[in-house]
């Protein structure tokens, strides 16, 4: 009820009257109405009583009222009472004195003949939440438990709960909860039964912590013999009560596949109900049981899909939300229900901007490679809508579809025409997303930066897109003409850059630029370590800092540590972690699948309920990476299904696992971008200038600009390469990777053997390939199970990009080994064959 | 559990506020107005129907422009608050008569009663008009309909356009009517809200029939219902695609996708003859829901041309042609095209004329620009929308064939009307 503003400092709104004359007017009106028998009185009473009740409503405090709302409460007049209850269900809990004089006509009104009076005075009195008044409560509840009138008992089984809060010693001394039970099994209405499982499943659940027995009585609602005496009433009870059982349900332990056969057989027509709600509850039913039947539990991915479908289209858009949350949800568990029906999720003009995001991500989601040009095409018709946030999300969508690697080719071309649109939100999503496509296809990067060079950097405004932008420009220095002149022109409106991670990208581009093109870019590489040291932000301080020593100390560590060699991306990380996936998945059909989290981030404690599963969950990895943040996977063939081995089967880490990047670890090699350099195991220099003089003629350049007259750095002298050294941080996407091993010819091809100890060691394929990445050889892609292993590797030298390819079949009952061996450079084949050989001797070595 | 019920006005006053578990703090109707209005404000995005603050989750549902709220601490069903709110409503609407603010604040005590017994301690008891009946003991103030302010054509598709229109009913449940004794009548109206989108060349490239049938029945006694629809009704795709409906199969058959049913219906007969039968409980709710993608014959064709006429103008032609029959009449049509955003002058003329079947309208624009357009002009405008409703029609073809009330004697002879309505629901033409 409306808040009496002595407990609530706000003001009221100047359209609402402050009430206190008429508060008082009203108290010296009911005072003279409380004895009046005349006729007529009831009317008058009912007058003042609904402007009482219209006040509370607005939030003005009637609380000074109350001793002449209980006066006027003598009466027979049913609509008088209820509003008198209404009152006093309000401000009992603030005037707990008072209370104690609508003790008495409650307790009268308990054993009123009218059925109807009884259930009311009893929930009122149940509602008055006053800890003092509980000794008056047992009894008229325990009389109402025991009720001839359904409406009674029913009114007297949540009463049961209310008490509970109020006073959980009293509730369960007086038995209550067994009175309950007994209820529960046996009572003719559905309602009755509903609520007291309802308030046993509350009470029960709060007691468990206290003690042993309320725990075993939790478990006893999950029992064959309840689930079964509920199951079979489930007609009886109206839709809102079938959701309770079906949530009780859902939780049940089948004995075996009979059982789990006899409640699906049984519940199968809810699925048709039109209310959303019960078709959820019994579709968590239906996929909790069949858990571990796998085929059962696809069978149900296909019965359920109409019916969802027909309840996103048919409910309001509000209910379109909730049922999209949980297609999502199901989507993610098995894309391929819906990889026909994508056209259920396009959007509608008129949709709300809530549902048609998450049709956005249902499209994203059901995207493969027989609907990836249709659902495209039609994002491309919304990326032009007038409906800003709607075009914006289509071309993030785009984006992550192009990610997803189905047609990427078709898609790249439709992201550059984005980019010729010329609307500057356009721009700024497109520029973020052509960032991430290079960072994982970076063999685009002559299309996208013929098209990126164009853009006026004075357009693209955006904080994210304009970091997006910086970050070509550095990276793809050298193909672009202008690069040091655009990144000079951004650097001089330093001070104008509000954004730090804007200014931290800047910093790093100029670098990345100046190792690169010295001469042009040395000028605004002083401009920008000079500003970046003079910045309020401390971490671009400390960014500058760092170039600014490294600098100092050799350009050629600098060159290792800000201008590596980059790995494709071949996964972005998932935002969230299979467990936590899981957890929601448990949670199905609550707020955990609407919100993404699951219950335990959202809820307090005390207010989990029947839904969460387990107590504590502190230790989860919660998935806190954001998108990107990136897992440099090293083993590309999880990723590309059709690569050689198309047969092959994935390695188990092909699951759920590969989505969090904790589960990689032990085979985790590559690193995110600037720590890896600091491995300084390689030198990875390749400039296009050649370095000594150059570097050291911008060290000095710097130096003065800097006005610090440090000591020029030199650059070490390259140790002397041994006869084959191949690059540890080995590149090759496995398209090249296909086409050279169509081209090339075999350069070698022999048979060798393996050593009794590598055999025992390959009992998976993984731990091969992670040997083999120790020697600086990769692989591509591999499967097969003992005794047959098939493996493609490459390799390539360090300082040119000459690759090496291999495929290499391993018989374990035989201990052989089949090698063909593809190069570039055929001339250094033989070598790179004794190398591949002793990295393959010393494997299972010790 | 529910813990706090609430409706706010569009202006955020409470008009009814009802707390259940007293869990939640009083303030939270501020709370809850405020988040939602900076949510539009600041992204140009509608709240989403769900969100959580501080630990308490905020469900609502906009209805006739009003906020039903519904908070609570705990983990619940989502999809069974959202329906429990629209329910809601749709109970006060059938003891109302009409549902609006100004019939809400003048029944408001009727609306609490309500409100006592459909939820108990955060739990939800009944929805049903019907049960509810012997609880209420507040006699509605009849907001008359006819004096309600004119809501014009487009109040059918306001918020929540999902929502069926109001059927011409507006009369209480229990009201009594002015003569004193009630009129036994009981409506059926089968409604199909049909989505389209055209490509620029004029093919279909989606289409959909959400389709309802709503019954509200004033009927003392509660009498049998037998419901027989169309014969050839088939239900399910059997898997096929989309794409091969093999022909327009010109026999009349009508192929749902799927489809749901209210919970008093008995389906024992569905599949021999396609008859429901069910006992109507009183007030408004649907009989049937109903999704079909069998291709059928959309009721407009929309030919759109933009073309540019020198540098700063261009013009447009706008060509809408109804393929119906000339028998039907369809109102309240709306047609909507964005123009590019220099557009600073736009003249046109428009035949005059309500939109008969078999006529075909044009309108032609001139458009002029404060600035050169950059790229194609088709990029830069549309698509063309369109919103409109027909009467007496409905492009799936399914049937009520007939509606049997089971008699109590030979004079009873309630009235029935059965009605079809079709509406757009996002009907689309690209250019």
């Amino acid at each position: 009820m409306a808040p009496p503003p002595v407990y609530n400092q706000r003001s009221p709104s100047p359209s609402q009257p402050s009430g206190k004359g008429e508060v008082s007017d009203l108290k010296m009106q009911l005072r003279q109405l409380a004895g009046s028998r005349a006729p007529g009185t009831d009317d008058a009473k009912r007058d003042l009583f609904k402007k009482v009740i219209s006040y509370m409503t607005i939030g003005i405090d009637v609380s000074s009222v109350f001793s002449e709302m209980v006066m006027c409460s003598a009466t027979s007049d049913i609509v008088l009472k209820k509003m008198c209850y209404l009152y006093v269900g309000n401000y009992a809990k603030h005037n707990p004195d008072l209370s104690l004089l609508t003790i008495n006509f409650l307790q009268r009104d308990c054993k009123d003949e009218d059925p109807m009076i009884r259930g009311l005075a009893l929930r009122s009195l149940c509602s008055l939440r006053v800890a003092n008044l509980v000794e008056y409560l047992v009894g008229p509840l325990g009389s109402g438990l025991k009720d001839s009138n359904n409406y009674v008992r029913m009114v007297a089984a949540m009463g049961v709960l209310k008490l509970y809060h109020i006073s959980a010693s009293t509730c369960v001394d007086a038995d209550f909860p067994t009175t309950l039970k007994h209820l529960m099994l046996n009572d003719p209405d559905a309602q009755v039964v509903a609520n007291c499982l309802s308030a046993l499943q509350e009470i029960w659940s709060l007691e468990a912590s206290k003690s042993e027995e309320a725990s075993r009585e939790r478990e006893a609602l999950l029992s064959k013999p309840v689930v079964y005496y509920l199951l079979n009433r489930i007609k009886e009870f109206n839709e809102w009560a079938q959701c309770v059982v079906l949530e009780l349900v859902a939780k049940y332990v089948p004995s075996d596949s009979n059982d789990i056969f006899d409640i699906m057989n049984l519940l199968e027509d809810r699925l048709q109900h039109a209310n959303g709600a019960v078709v959820l509850a019994t579709i968590k039913v239906f996929l909790q049981l069949t858990l571990s039947m796998t085929d059962v539990h696809q069978q149900v991915y296909e019965r359920i899909k109409a019916p969802l479908l027909t309840l996103m289209s048919s409910g309001s858009p509000e209910q379109s939300y909730a049922m999209l949350s949980h297609l999502h949800l199901l989507v993610m568990r098995a894309p391929y229900i819906f990889s026909s029906d994508y056209k259920n999720f396009y959007c509608q003009y008129n949709e709300p901007f809530y549902v048609k995001k998450l049709k956005l991500e249902m499209l994203t989601a059901v995207a493969n490679e027989s609907n990836t040009y249709e659902i495209v095409t039609e994002l491309c018709e919304y990326a032009a809508n007038v409906d800003i946030p709607i075009a914006r999300e289509s071309i993030r969508a785009v984006g992550k579809i192009a990610l997803q690697q189905y047609d990427v080719n078709a898609i790249v071309d439709r992201l550059l025409q984005f980019l010729e649109m010329e609307k500057d939100y356009v721009t700024a999503e497109t520029l973020v997303l052509v960032k991430d496509l290079l960072r994982k296809y970076p063999q685009w990067s002559h299309d996208c930066i013929a098209v990126v060079g164009n853009i006026s950097s004075k357009n693209v405004q955006e904080p994210k897109a304009k970091a997006a932008l910086i970050w070509m420009l550095g990276e793809y220095a050298q193909d672009m003409q202008d690069a040091p002149y655009i990144l000079e022109s951004l650097i001089e409106n330093w001070d104008e850059e509000h954004s730090a991670e804007v200014r931290l990208h800047l910093l790093t581009a100029v670098m990345k630029c100046f190792l690169r093109r010295p001469p042009e870019t040395q000028k605004a590489l002083g401009d920008a370590l000079a500003s970046g040291l003079a910045d309020f932000h401390q971490d671009v301080h400390d960014r500058a800092m760092l170039y600014y020593r490294l600098l100092q100390y050799d350009v050629s560590v600098a060159e290792r540590v800000v201008n590596p060699p980059k790995q494709a991306v071949s996964v972005f990380a998932d935002t969230q972690s299979s467990e936590i996936k899981d957890r929601i998945f448990d949670e199905f059909n609550s707020l955990s699948v609407v919100y993404q989290k699951p219950s335990y981030m959202f809820t307090d404690k005390e207010h989990r309920g029947p839904f969460a599963f387990s107590e504590e969950l502190g230790s989860l990895s919660i998935g806190v990476e954001s998108a990107d943040n990136i897992v440099t996977a090293q083993r590309v063939e999880a990723n590309d299904k059709d690569l050689l081995l198309g047969t092959s089967e994935k390695e188990e880490s092909r699951g759920p696992g590969n989505n969090g990047s904790a589960y990689n670890a032990p085979a985790y090699d590559g690193s995110p971008a600037l720590t890896a350099a600091l491995q300084t195991q390689l030198d990875l220099v390749s400039l296009d200038h050649t370095p000594a003089a150059s570097v050291s003629s911008t060290s000095l350049a710097i130096d003065d600009l800097l006005g610090l007259g440090l000591p020029v750095a030199s650059t070490p002298a390259p140790p002397p390469p041994p006869a084959l050294e191949l690059n540890p941080k080995a590149v090759l996407d496995p398209n090249s990777f296909q086409q050279k091993w169509r081209q090339l010819p075999i350069s070698i091809s022999q048979e060798i053997s393996i050593s009794p100890q590598g055999i025992t060691a390959l009992t998976t394929p993984q731990a091969l390939i992670r040997h083999m990445q120790g020697q600086s050889i990769h692989c591509m892609a591999s499967g097969g199970q003992a005794p047959n292993f098939k493996f493609f590797f490459f390799a390539q030298k360090a300082k040119e990009s000459s690759n090496y390819l291999v495929e290499c079949i391993i018989n374990t009952s035989a201990s052989k080994a089949q090698l063909k061996i593809k190069a570039d450079d055929q001339s250094t084949s033989e070598a790179f064959s004794s190398l591949f050989q002793s990295a393959l001797s010393k494997f299972g070595l010790p | 559990m529910i813990s706090q019920f609430f409706v706010l006005s569009q202006r955020g006053d409470n008009i009814v506020f009802r707390d259940y578990r007293g869990d939640v703090q009083k303030g939270s109707a501020e709370i809850f107005f405020r988040k939602v209005k900076f949510w539009s404000e600041d992204a140009e995005e509608e709240a989403p129907p769900v969100f959580n603050v501080d630990g308490v989750n905020y469900f609502h549902v906009k209805v006739v422009g009003l906020l039903f709220v519904a908070t609570m601490r705990t983990n619940t069903s989502p999809s069974l608050v959202l329906e429990l709110l629209q329910r809601i409503a749709r109970v006060i609407k059938d003891y109302l008569g009409v549902l609006s603010e100004d019939s809400l604040r003048k029944n408001f005590v009727l609306v609490y009663e309500l409100l006592d017994e459909v939820i108990d301690f955060g739990y939800v008891q009944t929805t049903s008009t019907e049960v509810l009946k012997s609880y209420v003991f507040n006699e509605p103030i009849v907001v008359d309909a006819a004096r309600l302010p004119p809501l014009g054509p487009a109040s059918l598709f306001m918020q929540g356009s999902k929502r069926m229109p109001g059927t011409a009913i507006t009369k209480s449940v229990v009201a009594n009517e002015p003569g004193g004794r009630k009129r036994e009548e009981i409506f059926v109206d089968i409604i199909e809200k049909i989505s389209v989108t055209f490509s620029s060349s004029g093919y279909i490239l989606t289409s959909e029939i959400d389709g309802t049938i709503q019954m509200k029945s004033y009927l003392t006694g509660n009498p049998e219902i037998r419901l027989a629809l169309t014969d050839e009704l088939t239900i399910g795709r059997g898997g096929r695609s989309i794409y091969d409906y093999g022909g327009s199969s010109g026999s009349g058959a009508v192929i749902l996708d799927d489809c749901n049913f209210h919970e008093s219906v008995h389906l024992d007969s569905f599949d021999v003859d396609r008859t429901l039968s069910l006992v109507p409980p009183d007030g408004e709710f649907p009989v049937m829901n109903y999704r079909i993608t069998q291709e059928f014959k959309p009721p407009f064709r929309i030919n759109t041309l933009i073309e540019e006429a020198g540098q700063l103008r261009a013009e447009v032609m706008l060509k809408i042609r109804a393929e119906f029959p000339s028998s039907i009449t369809a109102n309240t049509i709306v047609v909507q095209m964005p123009l590019p955003k220099y557009t600073t002058r736009v003249s046109f003329e428009l035949e005059p004329g309500a939109i008969i079947g078999g006529s075909e309208h044009t309108l032609r624009a001139k458009l002029t620009f404060s600035q050169e357009l950059h790229g194609n002009i088709t990029k830069e405008a549309g698509p063309v929308s369109m919103t409109f409703t027909v009467p007496m029609y409905n492009p799936s073809r399914l049937q009520v064939k007939y509606l049997q009330i089971a008699k109590k004697s030979k004079t009873y002879n309630p009235y029935r009307w059965v009605r079809y309505v079709t509406q757009a629901n996002s009907y689309v033409a690209r250019i």
